[in-house]
C-alpha cells in the first residue's frame, strides 16, 4: 500500500520530466533545422545584398574617394551635386527616360501582334517562335558589339549598295542615330521573349468566350479590344514590368554598343553610376546616384504593377 | 468550301508571309556577323553585306588563341553551373522550410526576400565590391559564385516559395511518422516534387549568370578567371577594329549558349512563360 502509493508519484514525475525533455529536445531540434534549412542561404543574401544595400546608403553622404581613404561625412552634398552640378547625370537620365519610353511600348505592342499572328494554325509558327526568341538567350555584350558592326558597316555597304537614305544615315554618329539605334537593338533583342509570354496568354483565352462575342455579332476589332485585351492583361502586366526592368537598368548592350557615345548621348543611367564610381573613382557620389537610381526604378514598377493590376478583369 | 473559309485561308497565307518576312529580319543579324566572320580583313571593308566568296578561317584560328577560348568557356561553365547549383539546393530548401514553418522570422525573411527583388544591381554594386574585397572574394571562382548566390536567392525563393504551397503535406507527415529525419524528408520527398519549377529557376538563373557582364566586371580582373563575356570585351578593347577576328569570337561566344537553347528550347520557352507568370 505504502509502496504504491509512493510509486505513483514517482510515476507522474518521471512520466513529465520525459515529456518535457522530448517537447524541448524537438522544439531544439526545430530551431537547428531551421538554422540549416533557411540560414546559408539568407547569410549570402544579408552579406551581399543587404549589407551593401544598408552601406550604399551611408557612401551616398560621404566623400569617399576609393579604398585607402575614409569617406568623410558631408551630409546631403552628394545629393546636391547630382541635382545641380552634374550635367551629364542629367543627360543619362533623360535618355534612359527616353529610351524606356519608347522601348517598352514598342517591344510590347510588336510582341503582342507577333503573338497574335502565331498563335493562328501557320505552317511557320513553331519555326518563327525560336527564331524571334534566340536574341534572348545570348548576352547583350555579345550582341551590342554584332550591332556596332552591322551599323557601323553592314548598313552602309547596303545603303552604297541600294542608296536607300535610311541605310545611309550615320548609324550611332549622332546623337539620333545612336538613340534608335538603341532602341533597334533593344527590341530585336527582347520582343521575343515578351511575345512568348502573351502568346501563353492568348492560348489561354477560352475559345467559348470568342465564340459567344462572334455569335453576338462583334467585329473582329470590337473582339480584340473588348474580349481579347482585358483578358490579356495579366499577361501586360508581366511584359510590361519586365520591359520596364530591363530598360531602366540598361547596361551591358549599349555598353558594347555606343559605349555611351556620341558625346556621351547614348549614356544611360546604368552606364552614369558605374562611370561616376569605377572610373572616376567618387564612390561616394556614385552612391548618391545608386540611391537616387533605386528610389526611382523601384517606385516605377511597384506603381506600374498597381495600376495594371487594377485592369485586371475576370473572365 | 464556303466563301469565308477560302477567305481565311488567302488571310492566313499573307499573315505567313509577313511573319516569314519579320523572321528573316530578326535572323538578319545572324548572318551578317556568320557571313563576315569568315572573311579576309579586306573583304569586309570591300562589302560587308554580300555572301564570302571564299572561307577564310584564319579569323577563327586567331580568335580562338588571343581570347584563349577553352579557358573562358570552362570559367563560365565552372562559375554558371556551381553559383545555380549551390542556390537552387539553398534556396529550395528555405523556400520548403519558410512555407512549411510560418513564424516571424521566416515571415521577415521572405518579405527581404521579396523587397529585395526591386533592388536594381547598380544601386548595390559599388557597396557590394568593397565588402566582397573585405571577405577576399575578389579575383577568385568561390568568391563570384558565393556573390552570386546572394543575388540569386531572392528569385529562387520567390518561384519555390510559390511552388512549395502546391505540394501535398500529407506525404512528408508520413515519411516523418514512418521515422525520417527533416533532412531526408526534404531530399527523397520534398526536391523531387519541387522537380519543375527546379527546372524554370535554372533555366532563368542560366540565362543570367551565363550572359552576366558587369558583376564579373567589378570582381574578376585576373585573365585567367575571365567568363566569355568578359573575354569578348577585353578582346575588343585590344582588337577594335579588326573585324574579321571580332566576329569569330562573337560566333564563338554564341555556339554554347545557343547550343544549349536550340537543344532544351521546349523546356526553355515553358520555364519562361512559368517563371515570369509568377514573378
Amino acid at each position: 500500500m505504502n509502496a504504491t502509493v509512493g510509486r505513483g508519484p514517482t510515476v507522474r514525475r518521471y512520466e513529465s520530466t520525459q515529456g518535457e525533455t522530448v517537447a524541448d529536445r524537438r522544439r531544439l531540434q526545430a530551431a537547428k533545422d531551421d538554422l540549416v534549412f533557411m540560414g546559408p542561404g539568407f547569410l549570402f543574401f544579408a552579406v551581399i545584398v543587404l549589407i551593401s544595400f544598408v552601406m550604399g546608403i551611408f557612401y551616398s553622404f560621404t566623400e569617399w574617394n576609393g579604398v585607402n581613404r575614409e569617406p568623410v561625412w558631408i551630409g546631403f552634398q552628394n545629393y546636391v551635386t547630382v541635382f545641380q552640378g552634374d550635367s551629364q547625370a542629367a543627360v543619362a537620365a533623360m535618355f534612359t527616360l527616353r529610351f524606356t519610353v519608347v522601348s517598352v511600348i514598342v517591344s510590347n505592342v510588336l510582341a503582342f501582334f507577333l503573338a497574335f499572328a502565331l498563335v493562328l494554325p501557320l505552317k511557320s509558327s513553331r519555326v518563327m517562335r525560336t527564331l524571334i526568341f534566340l536574341p534572348n538567350v545570348i548576352g547583350g555584350i555579345i550582341l551590342g558589339f554584332v550591332w556596332r558592326f552591322i551599323f557601323t558597316n553592314s548598313i552602309p555597304t547596303l545603303g552604297d549598295i541600294s542608296g536607300i537614305g535610311l541605310f545611309n544615315l550615320p548609324w550611332l554618329g549622332t546623337p539620333g542615330t545612336g538613340f534608335w539605334g538603341s532602341v533597334i537593338v533593344f527590341v530585336w533583342q527582347r520582343t521575343g521573349y515578351l511575345m512568348v509570354i502573351y502568346i501563353a496568354a492568348l492560348v489561354g483565352i477560352d475559345e467559348h468566350l470568342l465564340e459567344a462575342a462572334r455569335i453576338d455579332g462583334a467585329s473582329g476589332a470590337a473582339i480584340l479590344r473588348r474580349v481579347i485585351i482585358p483578358l490579356v492583361v495579366p499577361a501586360i502586366t508581366v511584359c510590361v514590368f519586365l520591359a520596364l526592368s530591363w530598360t531602366t537598368k540598361m547596361f551591358d548592350v549599349i555598353f558594347s554598343l555606343t559605349n555611351g557615345g556620341p558625346f556621351g548621348s547614348t549614356e544611360t543611367f546604368a552606364m552614369n553610376i558605374y562611370f561616376e564610381a569605377f572610373q572616376y573613382n567618387s564612390y561616394g557620389l556614385g552612391s548618391a546616384k545608386a540611391v537616387l537610381f533605386f528610389i526611382v526604378v523601384a517606385s516605377i514598377s511597384t506603381a506600374q504593377v498597381l495600376i495594371t493590376k487594377r485592369w485586371e478583369v475576370e473572365a | 468550301m464556303t466563301p469565308t473559309q477560302t477567305r481565311y485561308v488567302r488571310t492566313y497565307l499573307v499573315v505567313e508571309i509577313i511573319i516569314i518576312l519579320v523572321g528573316l529580319l530578326f535572323l538578319a543579324p545572324f548572318y551578317f556577323v556568320l557571313a563576315n566572320a569568315v572573311k579576309p580583313f579586306g573583304a569586309i571593308i570591300e562589302n560587308a553585306a554580300s555572301f564570302p566568296e571564299t572561307f577564310y578561317w584564319q579569323n577563327f584560328a586567331e580568335a580562338w588563341r588571343v581570347v584563349q577560348f577553352p579557358r573562358v568557356l570552362m570559367n563560365s561553365l565552372i562559375v554558371t553551373s556551381f553559383s545555380i547549383g549551390g542556390m537552387v539546393i539553398m534556396g529550395a530548401m528555405a523556400a520548403w522550410r519558410m512555407v512549411r514553418r510560418p513564424h516571424w522570422v521566416s515571415r521577415s525573411m521572405f518579405v527581404l526576400y521579396v523587397a529585395a527583388m526591386v533592388i536594381p544591381f547598380q544601386s548595390v554594386m559599388i557597396p557590394m565590391v568593397k565588402v566582397a574585397s573585405v571577405l577576399n572574394m575578389i579575383n577568385t571562382r568561390y568568391g563570384v559564385i558565393m556573390i552570386y548566390f546572394g543575388f540569386g536567392m531572392p528569385l529562387t525563393v520567390f518561384l519555390l516559395h510559390g511552388f512549395v504551397k502546391s505540394v501535398p503535406r500529407e506525404l512528408e507527415e508520413s515519411a516523418y511518422i514512418d521515422g525520417c529525419t527533416t533532412w531526408q524528408s526534404f531530399f527523397r520527398i520534398v526536391l523531387p516534387l519541387l522537380q519543375t519549377m527546379v527546372v524554370t529557376v535554372i533555366i532563368l538563373q542560366t540565362l543570367w549568370i551565363w550572359n552576366d557582364f558587369l558583376l564579373p566586371l567589378l570582381v574578376l580582373f585576373r585573365r585567367g578567371l575571365h567568363t566569355i563575356p568578359l573575354g569578348i570585351f577585353r578582346f575588343f578593347g585590344q582588337y577594335m577594329d579588326q573585324w574579321g577576328g571580332a566576329l569569330a569570337t562573337l560566333t564563338m561566344g554564341m555556339v554554347p549558349i545557343v547550343a544549349f537553347f536550340l537543344s532544351l528550347q521546349k523546356y526553355i520557352i515553358s520555364g519562361v512563360t512559368s517563371g515570369s507568370v509568377k514573378g
